[in-house]
């Protein structure tokens, strides 16, 4: 398929008529703008700033079946274009959430992808079994990025076997409408080989990336900077990172759908992602230094994608893969 | 008075050295006009093509909503880094993207209950900055005002001359003795709060700072209320980087968030020996295993 390049709109013209709407499996999102889990909380905080129906769906901070502390502080530690962050999965646990945020997203008119973690198979699969039918859910996507206790701490996300068996769980525990997302760690040899096990294992798309495993030393007290000493890396410097994994696993998986995430905080990042196989794109750390960045991308994106003679979001998906005639 | 923060493309209007300081003016329109005592700001750094991922928090120091320019927010910031140097050192008119107000803000005594309210304010270093606004409100209420100021030296004082115009006594430490009476502000404390009566403290300035001055007003039966300066990714509550652990009213301790359930803390809420920490029998605290993810 080819696409005819045509003339740039000019500035400050009419609100250009893209169709916007964005396709996760079964999943039909009015617009491909998320929020990522995890810099978004449960919607709530960024409710006073936009509307959060506004958005494609808001990806809810990753809840485990407990309330959980988290780490000690200090947990953040800004870095060249990013942040690493140690928060250690805080949260109020599902039954709170299920309580209070979920009922408020749904109240909104928000659509919900709850993010799940774990630290076992079971734990994830319990989780699945709560949310089931719950009113708002339009999706899960599973945090894999967590230590499996039963194997030593080996994070879910490193392990084919492993990633797998907690996406198969996650999708028999889940009604068979709500699609299931895998949210792949970017912190592995080969990302098309864990990406194809989860979907092996029954995941109807992929999340990527998670953040990169860092740390950041402090030269005064010549100590680590964060309690917990590594933390996941995020912001604009992982975007290159998230724009290879997302390539590579749509060259070999052109038919699964994938939530781009890593460094979006403008509508040329989130463009970029697209182009390299994203079907629709969640932003995360820009939402701490700009509360409606995810408003902003969208809008910004729509422009884009107009200027350069797209109908629509779906002809974008992937572009950058195909060959043009010559 | 609308509720909540607002998002506002602002303006620097000038920027001043005050001793140690900078004493930062900005445009910001509509965020005056709900800014209470207490309430901070966080202010984007580092201009449009920043390595520089996450905003500075700052309490308010003054607000003004008539400004010729509009409504204005004033801060004061030491340069720490990178991005409060930008913020320090860029000339009027330079564009600053401004969310505020956050938090939550000092609780007033409730107007109209028999005897004057005694209040005594003691800030650390430039956190006394929220405290003058919180002055005048306290004296427009009929309250006694009275201040405590300490710093390192006398460069890293700040408002003086404020808190002479506003309070009915005003007491100053420096560490070195470059002005005012050598050592803490809680060496003077205990004799201001007995010659004003003191009923309640208000307290900005370091964590060490607020754990003493809560110590020394417990002595008298008096609660400090204390403004906490917690690093801050977000500044409005998603990104859980601000936490401290605080006694609920159901007596369990909580990891908790300092920008949207602070920065003013009842000190005797806050267990400030752990601070940093992640104390056992915390709600949600880590066992042995599962503790880890991001």
């Amino acid at each position: 398929m080819s696409v005819t390049v045509r003339t740039v709109q000019p500035a400050g013209a009419p609100a250009p008529s893209v169709d916007m709407r964005a396709r996760l499996g079964d999943l039909l999102l009015p617009n491909p703008v998320l929020t990522a889990s995890g810099c978004a909380a449960a919607g709530r905080e960024l409710g006073q700033f936009f509307d959060v129906a506004d958005l494609g769906a808001v990806v809810t901070k990753s809840v485990m079946l407990e309330a959980r502390a988290g780490r000690a502080t200090p947990r953040m530690a800004e870095t060249a274009s990013g942040m690493l962050n140690s928060i250690g999965l805080q949260g109020p646990g599902i039954e709170a959430f299920l309580d209070h945020d979920l009922p408020w997203l749904h109240e909104q008119g928000a659509r919900a992808v709850v993010s799940v973690a774990g630290s076992s198979v079971e734990e994830y699969a319990e989780l699945a079994r709560r949310l089931r039918g719950a009113p708002g859910l339009v999706a899960l996507e599973v945090n894999i990025s967590c230590p499996n206790v039963a194997d030593r701490g080996l994070v879910f996300a490193r392990d084919a076997g492993a990633a797998a068996a907690v996406v198969g769980a996650v999708r028999r525990h889940t009604a068979p409408s709500v699609p299931v997302l895998a949210k792949l760690s970017p912190d592995v040899t080969d990302i098309v080989e864990i990406a194809r096990a989860c979907v092996d294992a029954g995941a109807d798309g992929l999340s990527m990336i998670n953040t990169l495993l860092g740390m950041a030393l402090d030269l005064d007290t010549m100590r680590p900077v964060l309690a917990g000493i590594t933390g996941g890396l995020s912001g604009r410097a992982v975007k290159p990172v998230a724009v290879r994994c997302i390539w590579q696993v749509h060259a070999a998986l052109p038919h699964v759908p994938i939530l781009g995430m890593g460094g979006v905080a403008s509508g040329r990042d989130a463009l970029e992602l697209i182009l390299a196989g994203a079907d629709a794109v969640s932003v995360g750390t820009a939402i701490f230094s700009d509360p409606s960045a995810p408003v902003r991308v969208l809008a910004e994106l729509t422009r884009l994608l107009a200027d350069r003679g797209f109908a629509s979001l779906a002809d974008a998906v992937g572009h950058a893969h195909r060959q043009e005639p010559q | 008075m609308s509720e909540g923060p607002l998002q506002v493309p602002g303006q620097l209007l000038s920027s001043r050295r005050v001793g140690a300081y900078h004493h930062l003016t900005l445009v910001a329109p509509g965020i005056a006009e709900r800014t209470k005592p207490g309430h901070f700001v966080a202010l984007a750094t580092g201009g449009p093509d920043t390595g520089m991922s996450l905003r500075r928090a700052f309490s308010v120091y003054k607000v003004n909503t008539r400004g010729v320019y509009g409504g204005t927010v004033e801060v004061v910031l030491a340069v720490h880094g990178q991005g409060t140097a930008w913020l320090a050192h860029q000339p009027p008119h330079t564009p600053v993207d401004v969310v505020g107000p956050l938090g939550r803000p000092f609780a007033l005594p409730r107007e109209g209950t028999g005897r004057p309210v005694s209040a005594t304010l003691v800030g650390g270093g430039y956190g006394s900055a929220p405290l003058f606004g919180l002055a005048e409100a306290l004296r427009s209420r009929g309250c006694r005002v009275d201040f405590v100021l300490g710093a390192g030296d006398s460069a890293r004082l700040f408002g003086v001359l404020d808190a002479k115009r506003m309070a009915s006594t005003v007491a100053v430490t420096t560490d070195d003795g470059s002005a005012g009476t050598r050592g803490r502000v809680t060496d003077a404390l205990p004799q201001v709060m007995a010659a004003a009566g003191t009923d309640v403290v208000y307290a900005c300035g370091p964590m060490a700072m607020l754990r003493a001055v809560t110590a020394v007003a417990a002595v008298r039966g008096v609660v400090a209320q204390c403004a906490v300066e917690e690093s801050m990714a977000c500044g409005i509550g998603v990104c859980m980087t601000c936490v401290l652990p605080v006694i609920g009213d159901d007596g369990l301790t909580r990891m908790v968030r300092s920008c949207v359930e602070g920065p003013v803390f009842p000190g005797d809420r806050v267990r400030w020996e752990d601070v940093g920490t992640v104390p056992v029998g915390t709600v949600g605290a880590p066992g042995t295993a599962a503790s880890g993810g991001h």
